[in-house]
């Protein structure tokens, strides 16, 4: 999994900037699906838009805004499968964000369907 | 197992380091077949390496106890012979192992402990003791290393060749770190010291066998080789350090110099320098000549000039001021050193203050030396540099 995180928003749509960030991002999918690699996409609307929740002595509480402060926000991930870290590696730095802000590369737990676990 | 060795934790090591071989192996390549026989196939592989290392080192020790006895007699060279160690040429398994436990991925402490322990089969105790950390945390740190290896999923494997050059430098900064903590180290005991230097220079050796065509490969053996030469003449009879230019030169192994200076020039001739390569060519300034005054220092000086280009820190300007100061005499060397020092990463580095000191005393500048003098031993260096700063002040005064 890639977690991007992203320093700055993303631009005003519309705008050459957008456009380009937009292709960027279209050419570096279209080479991770071609290569076989890419299982799923989730950008996500900017931290402004979100809203933290947490569970304390059974009672949810719900924050607006992101988990925590910091200039860099999260900003969306990709699954990818790939063989080794050295491929993820590539990649990950093949993804727009790397060039401005920083990208995270994390294994997925492999978590077994629930009809497949033993019953309890 | 354990019958076929012979020895009981020879046999248990041995297993170990098979288990960290499986570590690295097993998660690009699947579990063997039968995973039981690969352990005791690889076990007994390891088992016969680590027997032959130890009958060498009891070897070695005899050696030294031999030594003690005539003066000046003809002993042979122990880290000169390539394939009568054991290590032998490496193989490719071997360097997918070197390639897996220095992979960038790994905290760089961890690279240096994982190799020592999983390339090279120094006990985990050994590496603590070496680098000066309780066991447990030497232990704790090999653990994260493996566990991140098999949970980010490393590849056993050598790098593509695409990534080579990349990747071929964390290897060779490890084989270097090995080195330097044995050669520089101011703790840890002689002996494990010395083990680190030898098992550098296996590596580097290992390394070169396989990779042929690198020349920065060949610059680092022949830059270990030629530094390696003066362990003999390095330390007085109490165990002090003994500087370059008062160093007993008949004491310098000529074979492994005549050995590194032939590997300096080949590597150069591939008109791809390097790092190692321009380290290796400064080494060689040292060891081509008989006597310390006979040092080039003008070509030094021309060397850590096209080191600064590869490494650029204010040490290496600071190694090139001396050589300028031994060659165009001290104002011009004082001129660099004082622009250098404006660095803040040099303010707690005393051989900064040393140098400097010594080019003010030869300017006839005695209390400016005075002071740079006292600025080196505030900076609490080890006790013999102290002693000698000491003495320097007194003089002056």
């Amino acid at each position: 999994m890639f977690l991007l995180y992203a320093d700055k928003p993303l631009p005003e749509p519309g705008t050459d900037e957008a456009r380009q960030l937009l292709e960027a991002w279209g050419s570096a999918t279209s080479e991770m699906a071609e290569a076989g690699v890419l299982i799923d996409c989730g950008p996500l609307q900017p931290p402004s838009v979100s809203t933290t929740v947490s569970v304390r002595d059974g009672e949810a509480l719900f924050t607006d805004g992101p988990a925590a402060e910091i200039k860099e926000h999260f900003g969306g991930f990709t699954l990818v499968e790939c063989a080794d870290l050295d491929e993820a590696l590539k990649w990950a730095a093949r993804v727009p964000t790397a060039s401005h802000g920083r990208v995270e590369v994390r294994p997925v737990i492999q978590v077994g369907a629930p009809a497949e676990q033993p019953a309890g | 197992m354990t019958r076929q060795v012979g020895d009981l934790t020879v046999a248990e090591d041995a297993v170990q380091d098979a288990c960290a071989a499986a570590l690295a192996q097993w998660p690009a390549q699947g579990t063997p077949a039968s995973p039981c026989a690969w352990l005791i196939g690889t076990a007994r592989h390891k088992a016969l390496d680590r027997v032959r290392r130890d009958r060498r080192r009891a070897d070695k020790e005899a050696e030294a106890v031999r030594e003690t006895t005539p003066p000046h007699s003809a002993s042979p060279d122990p880290a000169a012979p390539p394939n009568a160690d054991g290590w032998a040429a490496g193989t490719d398994d071997e360097l997918a192992l070197i390639f897996t436990c220095c992979h960038p991925a790994l905290d760089p402490a961890a690279r240096v402990a994982l190799t020592l322990r999983a390339v090279c089969g120094l006990t985990t105790a050994e590496i603590a003791a070496a680098f000066l950390v309780p066991e447990a945390t030497m232990a704790q740190r090999l653990v994260r290393a493996k566990r991140k290896i098999r949970q980010a999923g490393i590849a056993f494997r050598v790098p593509d060749p695409a990534d080579l050059p990349a990747r071929l430098g964390a290897v060779l900064r490890v084989v270097y770190l090995v080195f330097t903590e044995g050669h520089l180290a101011a703790g840890g005991g002689a002996l494990i010291r010395d083990e680190l230097c030898d098992q550098a220079i296996r590596l580097a050796r290992a390394l070169a066998a396989l990779l042929p065509g690198e020349p920065e490969v060949t610059g680092l053996l022949a830059l270990l080789l030629l530094t390696d030469a003066r362990r003999g003449a390095r330390t007085g009879p109490d165990g002090d350090l003994v500087l370059l230019a008062d160093q007993d030169r008949s004491q310098w192994d000529r074979a492994m110099i005549a050995e590194g200076e032939e590997l300096v020039e080949q590597a150069l001739r591939r008109s791809r320098p390097g790092p190692y390569q321009i380290q290796a060519a400064i080494a060689a300034c040292h060891s081509g000549v008989r006597s310390a005054e006979a040092t080039d220092w003008r070509e030094i000086a021309l060397l850590y000039g096209e080191l600064i280009r590869y490494e650029p820190t204010p040490m290496v300007e600071a190694n090139r001021a001396v050589a300028v100061a031994m060659s165009e005499g001290p104002a011009a060397g004082l001129v660099i050193l004082d622009a250098v020092g404006r660095d803040p990463r040099l303010a707690r580095w005393p051989q900064l203050h040393i140098a400097r000191a010594e080019l003010l005393r030869q300017l006839g500048r005695r209390a400016d030396a005075t002071a740079a003098y006292r600025a080196a031993i505030a900076l609490e260096p080890p006790a013999p540099e102290r002693a000698f700063l000491a003495r320097r002040i007194s003089e002056l005064a």
